[in-house]
């Protein structure tokens, strides 16, 4: 089976500093796949070259057969790649239900006339978005929620309704940039099934950049690890844990 | 030859405009916030040059020093009691529309000490005009003094800043106000110096300002305050050099655009120039770019 | 939850028209038992005119989250377009009401489109240097029409940027525009009753506007601008439109001007930075974001040097300190905590936790 997405040569340079050098990766349709490294490897640099927020110098990014290097970031949306922030990026004052709301944008489309002047048509979408946004908040357990105004979320709720709005763009793969990041054990263990259950239910391709081993050990099929913005080891995950150099990467010498 | 006339003109008006984008420019760097009575600073220097020389017939170095010392005064005790407060308030308007406040507070002090009715200023410059290229072109003493009192406060304060214990507190709080109270740097002191020598240089630029253009209202200072943040603006908010920069190219093209294009449409080229280039170079010309990391 | 919310929005809407509605048939009861002064009645137009200014504003500041200093701008390209197509139809179109509706039409397209087009370029800016930019917009706008020559005769519409004389009208001519002096005797359309139409229509607009899809992306852009992106929230589009309208709207609010005036000239009061800046206050004093709180705030601040007339010269002085006062209040994060501690319901609570 053809890869869902698949990166050759990835490179960016900062002020002659070579953040990535060479990243290729290839992940098949319905993984888990985890991207690892100490700090300042280039994981996140990684996720905004793939979604655009950066353009790199060189390389090719292909999703699903489509060659989507050098597109905007909306763009990319658009094409299949949905992403989380390691520092979360929600819309604080917007609440939990139109956050979702806010992901479903480009899915359930009315004009802005047939906004302002109540039209049919604006009626029809909206419950329908509503209906699909508290389907969504229903699998995080946020349905409760919905009212409350996304600031003032409990921090491991937050990390969830992102993961949620992403869903909500209907994307191909999703990028998770440490979404264990602050939570506590029995958060993680939680985090993990929901990632499982995205990944079975919404028929999903997930690639995660994760610091915690119990969660990339214990979901994760095939690991990547980057350090210093080169690709150290990729492949099982089993196989690249037990890597010595993996180890020394982390460990130092 | 009149061409060279109207690029001194243009240049002695440009060094008041960044004499006075320097209060704003300091002022954004270290509180980051915009103090739109700035200008209405320099009209309280007016005002108080105003009185102490033409009705209370001092000599004009007392008045002018009277009116540094009173200005340096009102922007520290501003500062304390309207910006202080909202140093930490949610939204960054708030401080925007104090400021704004402190500035109708003022020119409507002045309408009320002083009258609507335009002030005739007399110079309180006593230097002779020079004439150069056989009569043709004519230097003002205002000129010169305009001239040369901003290349003094242009070297002297880059001197302050680099070379002095306060100057490198002004710039640590301006990369970083957290860090630099870590650091055992006091950042409500240091602010207040800023708003110190923000106000004495608008003292001094209303001195200027008022010798060069000699009538005087309440409002006098409002027009030339904004143009001054338009130009500190132009030169890349923050910096000084870019203050001076700004400033100069600012009055340069006034002048150049009241005479050989129209007087009506000056200030309009000046802002329109202002927005290309913000369009060219969104953080002006010496601006630095800051990037959101994600 | 679903419903409560949906529900909640509504009551929120209705209780903002309801107050204008309500006031809107007080004022007429107080003009028709002679309650209210010759020069409050003058007032009323006026105070519409700020209403609209300030819920306009709002939509750029408080829901775009972008810091605009043009605003008079917008309104001035509303009020001359207008105006001008009012003289030229006054004998064309008998039939007051329609022409005013054009008027209405054309003043707030043109306004619409003056906002579409500064903004394409402009909007790429942040923060104090979109804040610079608009205010210099708005100054070019004022000094533009301050140099403009239009008039019409037979021949058809002539135009100059010197002078009437360059204009070489032929005897049946007209200025109509005339540079500083600006337009003279616009048919005086504007009434209290089509001022508080023009501030529904204004509401039914930004509200409906903003619990929409396209309300919802743009207020995204103004929370996070990258996670608005990454969801595939085209950013240019949706701060285009929310600039454009508040634009248009601002527009309206020049039509109602300029055609409750006998004179419209261009000045730095009614269309310079100046009064951008007041309609500004009016937004961050009502709440940023919050319409009814504009609605409040523009009104307040219009009635409140006009209360204070009493004080003759202090009444500036006054407004200026109470500006600031009211600033200090809202929004230091000290007296906020202050209020907080000593707030009725917090301490009610407290009473109770006693007992």
């Amino acid at each position: 089976m053809a890869a869902l997405l698949e990166v050759n040569n990835l490179s960016i340079s900062f002020g002659g500093l070579r953040a990535v050098d060479d990243f290729g990766i290839s992940i098949k349709k319905g993984q888990l796949y985890g991207l690892i490294g100490p700090n300042g490897a280039g994981k996140t640099t990684v996720f905004n070259l793939l979604t655009g927020v950066y353009k790199p110098n060189e390389g090719i990014i292909t999703l699903d057969g489509a060659n989507i290097t050098g597109l905007k970031t909306i763009e990319i949306n658009k094409a299949g790649i949905a992403r989380t922030f390691q520092n979360i990026r929600l819309f604080k004052d917007l609440t939990v239900l139109d956050n979702v709301k806010a992901g479903l944008h480009n899915h359930y489309s009315y004009s802005a006339v047939e906004g302002i002047f109540r039209m049919p048509r604006y009626f029809k979408m909206e419950s329908a978005m509503n209906e699909r946004a508290m389907e969504l908040l229903k699998v995080f357990e946020l349905d409760e929620e919905a009212g409350y105004l996304a600031a003032n979320l409990p921090y491991g709720k937050q990390r969830k309704l992102e993961i949620a709005r992403a869903l909500a763009t209907k994307p191909k793969i999703l990028l998770l940039d440490e979404p264990a990041a602050g939570m506590n054990p029995n958060e993680t263990i939680e985090l993990m099934n929901t990632i499982r259950f995205v990944r079975d239910n919404f028929d999903m391709t997930i690639l995660l950049i994760e610091h915690d081993m119990k969660l990339v050990s214990g979901i994760c099929e095939e690991l990547t690890v980057l350090n210093f913005g080169r690709i150290l080891t990729q492949g099982p995950t089993s196989t690249v844990l037990s890597d010595p150099q993996v180890i020394t990467a982390y460990l130092g010498e | 030859m009149s061409f060279i006339s109207y690029l001194i003109n243009g240049i002695s008006l440009g060094s008041v405009y960044a004499i006075i984008a320097l209060g704003y420019t300091m002022v954004y760097g270290i509180a980051k916030m915009l103090n739109f009575a700035h200008g209405d600073v320099i009209m309280v220097g007016g005002f108080t040059i105003f009185y102490a020389v033409s009705m209370q017939g001092l000599p004009p170095f007392v008045g002018v020093l009277l009116a540094v010392v009173l200005c340096t005064i009102l922007g520290i005790t501003i500062e304390y009691i309207a910006y202080r407060p909202l140093r930490q308030a949610a939204s960054s308007l708030a401080v925007l529309i104090t400021a704004i406040g402190v500035s109708y507070l003022l020119q409507n002090l002045a309408l009320l000490i002083f009258g609507a009715n335009t002030k005739a200023f007399t110079s309180v410059v006593t230097i002779p005009a020079i004439k150069l290229a056989k009569g043709q072109i004519t230097i003002s003493g205002e000129t010169i003094v305009t001239i040369i009192s901003c290349i003094v406060i242009m070297v002297g304060l880059s001197l302050f800043i680099n070379k002095t214990k306060a100057g490198q507190a002004m710039l640590a709080v301006s990369e970083d106000k957290g860090a630099a109270q870590l650091m055992g740097i006091n950042v409500n002191r240091t602010i207040s110096l800023t708003f110190a020598i923000g106000s004495a240089l608008a003292a001094i630029a209303g001195m200027l300002l008022c010798s060069a253009y000699p009538s005087l209202t309440p409002y006098t200072g409002s027009m030339p305050g904004i143009k001054a943040f338009v130009a500190a603006v132009f030169g890349g908010i923050g910096s000084i050099p870019g203050a001076l920069i700004g400033g100069v190219v600012l009055g340069i093209i006034e002048i150049l655009g009241k005479a050989y294009i129209s007087s009506q449409m000056a200030d309009a080229i000046v802002f329109l120039v202002l927005i290309i280039v913000l369009l060219v170079k969104p953080t002006g010309i010496l601006g630095k770019k800051i990037q959101e990391k994600v | 939850m679903k419903k409560y919310k949906i529900t909640k929005n509504v009551r929120d809407n209705i209780l903002t028209y309801g107050i204008v509605i309500l006031a809107y048939f007080i004022i007429q009861m107080m003009i028709h038992t002679g309650k209210i002064s010759s020069l409050m009645q003058g007032l009323l137009v006026p105070l519409c005119i700020y209403v609209i200014l300030a819920v306009s504003l709002n939509l750029t500041v408080g829901i775009l989250g972008e810091l605009s200093l043009g605003h008079a701008g917008f309104m001035c390209v509303g009020a001359f377009t207008s105006a001008f197509f009012s003289k030229c139809m006054e004998d064309v179109i008998t039939f007051g009401f329609l022409r005013f509706a054009l008027a209405l039409l054309i003043g707030s397209l043109s306004a619409a489109l003056v906002g579409f087009l500064i903004g394409m370029p402009v909007l790429r800016l942040k923060g104090d240097y979109l804040a610079i930019v608009t205010l210099a917009f708005g100054e070019i706008i004022k000094n533009v029409v301050n140099v403009l020559y239009i008039g019409k005769d037979s021949s058809g519409i002539h135009f100059s940027m010197k002078d009437s004389l360059s204009l070489g009208l032929m005897e049946d001519g007209e200025v109509i525009i005339n540079g500083a002096q600006g337009i003279t005797g616009t048919p005086k359309d504007s009434t209290f009753t089509i001022g508080i139409v023009l501030i529904i229509l204004t509401l039914f607009i930004v509200l409906n506007l903003i619990h929409s899809r396209d309300g919802r992306a743009i207020m995204a852009i103004r929370d996070n601008i990258i996670a608005a992106e990454s969801i595939g929230i085209n950013i240019t589009k949706y701060k285009l439109m929310a600039f454009s309208i508040s634009a248009a709207l601002a527009g309206v609010a020049g039509v109602l001007y300029s055609h409750n005036l006998n004179s419209l000239m261009a000045t730095p009061k009614n269309f310079g930075y100046n009064m951008s800046i007041m309609i500004l206050v009016f937004v961050v004093l009502g709440g940023i974001g919050n319409i009814r709180g504009s609605i409040i705030a523009a009104v307040v601040l219009t009635l409140l040097p006009e209360l204070l007339r009493g004080l003759n010269n202090y009444r500036m002085l006054i407004y200026a300190i109470v500006l600031i006062l009211m600033m200090l209040f809202n929004w230091s994060p000290k007296l906020v905590e202050l209020r907080k501690r000593f707030s009725p319901r917090r301490l009610l609570n407290r009473t109770r936790e006693v007992q």
